[in-house]
């Protein structure tokens, strides 16, 4: 399996792609860092980098990837090689090449500017969304043969997460406005790795000050250890349950 | 003017009853060993100087109109059991002294230095360290509170007093007094036609300025900075607030100044930066907010419903998370010639003033308004596409709460 | 060394294996023939574990390859058409694979030397002719001396030159005892390979002999004569 990966690795780093995606958000970290004199502010930014941009190329760029290498991966199917090591060496080798692209571009940058909570739960959310996000286009991509379709997929999957879900849950607190629902938001916001990094950050940030009631909700659960721990297994289970069951579907998939 | 005044009468007050009496000396190597009994001793008007050493004389109660000079910062110590100082005669002046340790009760509130139903005193120079309340007037007249520097490291509200705290008191004067680490940095409560000026009141538990039933009253020039909840100003009218800056109240239930129940009065020049909300109005009416700079703050003005003729003219708004937010559809206030960073309209004929009007709130603000829990939508990207899209077409922010001719330039305030 | 036994396969509606039961001795050569879409490539990939039949088992060297991947080891394949990573060269598809199969037994570059691959090794695989791709196809399949060899239709992109090696590699590995299977619509090229006919037809095994008894039965003495008899008689 380690040579497997290996020689995904160097294809994807042959690719490019990655080493532009990158510069592009080693540029972004950069310019925020030396244009804003506000920490706050460029922390907002690179928020939003990591909210969506960070999703969108790790979910778009695995689903072409993987399109991509249905010969590679005929060619190493007709080896005895297992299946599983096939499937999760592409995993490994597509989460590491974007986690590895996320860590120099916004975490150590990051990281050497500003040693703070924010920080590092910026760095530790833009690890687990890139990783989430690589699983997501797994399943995606092993669902439906078609390549057209399967970026369609994967670019609905990205609009669900980043859009349609919140819109779902304002739709549902306005339906539901007469209860009580800022604990049953903090079980909601898990539904949704983007939202569950979102606030993971924002508590972290002095900006929860704004949040108020809610904030404070949040904060109570999210500040303790238990809270804590539970929203990092919360993460590992969206890596862990969608890669479980496209590894299931690869192993059955005809090729 | 008037102010200008009071200062100068003042001081001519404790000029004059100097040239009438003696002089006394209290120190080690003097006749009076002690403070007390150099106040036994002196007679109206004397002059009281005190040496450089530490001086622990329980309550030193002053029933004389003498003046006390401290040489060098003599400590008065009050072994947290004495209120240090205590002012029972007009015309006292006190300078230059370190007032330390004073007692804690929770049934007496014990000053480091307390001026009882007294006029005319004068407290200058002093540094105040770890007293319970710092400066106490009760009933006080034409008082003079200057250049003190009071510090104290309370950390419980209840068991905590203001660092300067007047009440019932009139024409007072709190002028260039550096507070921190009380509970209310600088505290009135029925005072009348008072000036407080080039205060600086920073990290005080709770308010860095508490100000209630108080008319007449002037602030300005003040700092107030990273007090728990700001700047309360509440129950009061003719309250006039110039040139301050409230920076750095950042909390759940912060403000750079609270409004409650305010009338006619003018906010003019002041700046408020980096605090969760500039300025949080509750029922108040005819005020004028002008020339007033709000900067990175949470929400730049909170208008409740409650409010009515409240004029905003000529202010700047710039990289605040909101600009404006109420809780009601109904607007009786007016909003004219801002600056606001986030208006996008443009200016044809060149008059500097934007052709289109101005919302300055925000479709999520008042979603969050209605339905708080929507907070843990917070910067997502469909909040983001609601502001936008309400700014094209406007359904859920109030329609009159609008700045119909927006300055295209930020003014230099 | 291979058994079918009663292999289905639906690719949505369409039944493409019927029940398919076939055995395969070592030392064989078995043509597998039949007219187009009759089921051949995916009884193939069915074997090579790339399709999973819907029912029915199939063991190679008596072990049930739905448990198991080591057997793949043992078959060398040539696709129909070969299909690899574009970016590859030549060089570093080869250099993978032996890297990835190091520790096995050591490789057979007969293939490689013969049809002079190493001139191309700098060649990126998406540039190949279909010709020089099925070159590349073929010394992989024989690279790891794997004792079952699957080739389908192994000589319809090769110049004759190229062919005639192919052929003769075959007819010196049947000889030491491997297992072919070859699937070819020229059947005049089988003539002198294939030791065994199996005839597929319509996801059904219609025939399924040794050549002598399919010419024997069909009175024939070339292969592609036989077939023509046997197909005009169903």
């Amino acid at each position: 399996m380690g040579k497997i990966i290996k020689y995904i690795l160097l294809d994807i780093i042959k690719n490019k792609i990655v080493i532009a995606y990158t510069i592009f958000l080693l540029a972004i970290t950069l310019s925020v860092f030396s244009l804003e004199d506000n920490s706050q502010k460029g922390m907002l930014t690179l928020l939003n980098l990591v909210l969506f941009i960070v999703p969108l190329v790790s979910i778009i760029f695995s689903t072409i990837y993987i399109y991509n290498s249905s010969e590679y991966i005929e060619l190493l199917i007709s080896q005895p090689i297992q299946r599983k090591s096939i499937w999760l060496s592409i995993f490994v080798g597509l989460s590491s090449a974007l986690t590895l692209a996320f860590l120099l571009g916004v975490g150590l940058p990051l990281l050497l500017f500003e040693q703070s909570a924010v920080s590092f739960m910026m760095t530790a959310m833009g690890v687990f969304i890139s990783i989430i996000f690589v699983v997501l286009a797994m399943l995606a991509s092993v669902t439906t043969r078609d390549k057209a379709k399967g970026i369609g997929i994967t670019i609905l999957l990205w609009i669900y997460f980043s859009l349609l879900f919140d819109g779902l849950i304002l739709f549902l607190l306005f339906q539901f406005a007469d209860y009580p629902l800022e604990k049953p938001m903090v079980g909601v916001s898990m539904l949704n790795p983007l939202d569950l990094g979102r606030i993971l950050i924002l508590l972290k940030m002095d900006i929860s000050a704004l949040m108020g009631y809610t904030g404070a909700i949040f904060k109570d659960f999210f500040g303790t250890k238990t809270g804590m721990a539970l929203s990092v297994t919360v993460m590992f289970l969206w890596v862990l349950l969608p890669l479980l069951y496209s590894l299931r579907k690869f192993k059955h998939k005809d090729l | 003017m008037i102010m200008r005044f009071t200062i100068l009468y003042s001081f001519c007050i404790c000029f004059v009853g100097n040239a009438g009496g003696k002089i006394l000396q209290v120190g080690r190597s003097h006749a009076f060993k002690s403070i007390t009994a150099a106040l036994t001793a002196a007679k109206s008007n004397d002059t009281i100087y005190v040496e450089a050493g530490v001086y622990r004389e329980h309550n030193i109660i002053i029933s004389k109109p003498v003046v006390l000079i401290g040489k060098g910062m003599p400590v008065l110590d009050g072994e947290r059991k004495y209120e240090n100082i205590s002012i029972k005669a007009d015309g006292v002046v006190i300078d230059g002294f370190k007032v330390i340790n004073s007692g804690i009760s929770s049934i007496v509130d014990y000053g480091g230095i307390k001026i009882y139903n007294r006029r005319n005193v004068v407290i200058v120079n002093n540094v105040i360290l770890d007293c319970f309340f710092g400066i106490y007037t009760q009933y006080g007249i034409n008082c003079v509170i200057k250049n003190n520097t009071l510090s104290a490291h309370q950390v419980q509200e209840q068991h905590s007093g203001n660092g300067i705290h007047c009440w019932k008191s009139d024409s007072m004067q709190i002028i260039g007094n550096k507070v921190s680490g009380h509970r209310d940095g600088i505290y009135f409560e029925f005072v009348t036609n008072s000036l407080i000026r080039k205060n600086s009141s920073i990290k005080n538990l709770r308010y860095g300025l508490h100000f209630m039933f108080s008319n007449n009253d002037t602030y300005s020039e003040n700092i107030f900075e990273n007090n728990g909840a700001g700047v309360a100003v509440m129950f009061s009218n003719h309250v006039r607030m110039f040139r301050n800056y409230f920076s750095k109240n950042w909390g759940d239930a912060a403000y750079g100044i609270l409004l409650k129940e305010i009338s006619d009065s003018h906010i003019e020049g002041n700046r408020f930066e980096f605090n969760t909300s500039g300025i949080y109005m509750e029922g108040a009416s005819r005020i004028e907010v002008y020339k007033n700079s709000f900067k990175e703050n949470g929400w730049a003005l909170k208008i409740q419903a409650s409010c009515m003729d409240i004029t905003l003219r000529n202010n700047n708004f710039i990289g605040n998370t909101f600009d404006v937010g109420t809780n009601g559809s109904l607007v009786l206030n007016k909003f004219e010639n801002n600056y606001w960073d986030k208006y996008e309209g443009y200016d044809l004929n060149k008059d500097k003033i934007g052709d289109i009007p101005y919302r300055p709130v925000s479709m999520y603000s008042m979603v969050i308004e209605k339905n708080p829990p929507a907070m843990m939508l917070f910067h997502s990207l469909i909040t983001t596409l609601l502001d936008k899209s309400e700014k094209v077409i406007p359904s859920l922010t109030p329609a009159d709460l609008v700045d119909k001719h927006p300055l295209m330039k930020a003014l230099s305030l | 060394m291979i058994e079918v036994t009663n292999i289905t396969k639906k690719f949505g509606k369409l039944q493409v294996l019927k029940g398919i039961s076939a055995k395969c001795e070592a030392a064989q050569c078995i043509a597998l023939i039949g007219p187009n879409g009759c089921g051949k490539t995916t009884l193939i990939k069915n074997i090579l574990g790339m399709v999973v039949p819907d029912s029915g088992t199939i063991t190679v060297l008596g072990t049930d390859i739905s448990r198991g991947w080591k057997y793949r080891s043992a078959i060398g394949y040539m696709p129909q058409i070969g299909k690899y990573p574009e970016n590859m060269k030549i060089g570093q598809v080869i250099e993978m694979l032996m890297d990835i199969r190091r520790m096995e037994q050591k490789t057979d570059e007969d293939l490689i030397n013969a049809f002079a691959l190493p001139q191309l090794y700098h060649k990126r695989m998406g540039t190949l002719s279909g010709g020089t791709m099925q070159k590349v196809s073929a010394a992989i399949a024989f690279l790891f001396k794997p004792q079952i060899l699957i080739l389908d239709e192994p000589t319809a992109g090769l110049d004759p030159v190229a062919s005639e090696i192919l052929k003769e590699k075959i007819i010196t590995e049947k000889e030491n005892g491997k297992l072919f299977i070859i699937t070819s619509h020229i059947l005049s090229e089988l003539d002198e390979l294939v030791s065994r006919v199996i005839y597929m037809h319509d996801g059904n095994i219609l025939f399924n002999n040794t050549i002598e008894a399919l010419k024997a039965d069909t009175g024939e003495t070339k292969l592609s004569r036989a077939i023509a008899h046997f197909m005009s008689k169903n």
